[in-house]
């Protein structure tokens, strides 16, 4: 609603202090430093990309709910945007995982 | 329309009415953005992952040093930046316009860091390695068509960054535009940032040279 000048605080409700914002910083360094080790260990490829997806999703939650401030929105905004993007993910892994794997399993060994 | 009636509107259970979920249209718009676009580049890892697992020779070229320490460092300045961009919607809408410009010059400042390593990275694999789009010497010639796709587009969206986060700069100084113009262009700024958490990881730690 505040369209002209600006506003003191984003539409009255609270978006987070200078010190919670360096923390979220601190362990997304720290998740990617993670990652890091884990390549430079040189894991066997299942559990690394495992591992590397879970430890991805855990960094992209942080970003979207602190930086990009969906945790100080309405419940609305997350349920129209999150779930239905997941949907859509999750139907293009569906189609596509089971051929590349059937494909994989074809190779001359 | 007076305020009694605004608040009613934006009271209401949906709390739409002038505004939906309460936000501006400007960031509802980005927003919508953001997810069409995130299904861009879940498209493009989907598929890389598609014809690397259905692909046998695919290369795995990156070592430690230098190619891992450079996108690692390209990691940190990129997270950096959307710290500096933080900052500076928190310094947008506390109405301090000399913080907030000095706080996007510093994101602007890393988003060309991030583009200028990028850059050096593409030129050894290009000119000294021999890697293209349809060619490279160690197996399948898909590997560059995805590698290059993938960060090009990524690399792209850094640049079109940096030059958005210039336009709110100088218009947010001069008073053209206001706090909110400077958080939508956050939303953008931080959602590049998240891409680059995927492709890091999926493109660069897991191609480390085994041996």
């Amino acid at each position: 609603m505040s369209a002209h000048g600006h506003a003191d605080v984003i539409d009255g409700h609270d978006v987070g202090s200078t010190k919670l914002f360096s923390w979220v910083w601190v362990w997304l360094l720290l998740l990617t430093a993670l990652e890091v080790f884990l390549a430079y260990e040189r894991l066997e490829v299942h559990l690394m990309i495992t591992i590397l997806v879970g430890l991805s999703l855990i960094k992209s939650a942080l970003i979207m709910s602190y930086f990009m401030h969906l945790r100080f929105e309405r419940l609305g905004l997350f349920l129209l945007l999150v779930p239905a993007m997941v949907f859509c993910i999750c139907m293009m892994l569906i189609m596509f995982f089971p051929d590349s794997i059937r494909l994989m399993n074809l190779r001359p060994q | 329309m007076s305020d009694t009636e605004l608040e009613g509107i934006v009271e209401s259970p949906w709390s739409g009415g002038a505004s939906p979920f309460a936000v501006n249209s400007k960031k509802l718009g980005m927003w919508l953005f953001i997810v069409s676009d995130s299904l861009t580049f879940s498209a493009l890892l989907v598929s890389y992952a598609y014809v690397r697992l259905s692909t046998p020779d695919w290369p795995r070229p990156f070592e430690i040093w230098p190619a891992i320490a450079k996108s690692s460092f390209m990691t940190f300045v990129l997270l950096s930046s959307s710290l500096t961009m933080v900052f500076a919607v928190a310094a947008a809408h506390k109405g301090e316009i000399k913080k907030a410009v000095r706080y996007l010059l510093a994101t602007m400042v890393c988003g060309l860091a991030f583009v200028l390593i990028h850059a050096t990275e593409w030129y050894t694999l290009i000119v000294e390695e021999h890697v293209t789009p349809w060619s490279n010497p160690w197996g399948t010639p898909l590997f560059g068509g995805t590698f290059f796709g993938l960060t090009g587009l990524h690399m792209l969206h850094v640049t079109i960054g940096v030059a958005y986060l210039g336009v709110i700069a100088w218009g947010f100084n001069k008073g053209k535009w206001t706090a909110d113009h400077v958080e939508v262009s956050g939303l953008y700024w931080h959602f590049v940032d998240l891409v680059w958490m995927f492709i890091f990881p999926m493109v660069y730690l897991l191609s480390v040279n085994p041996k």
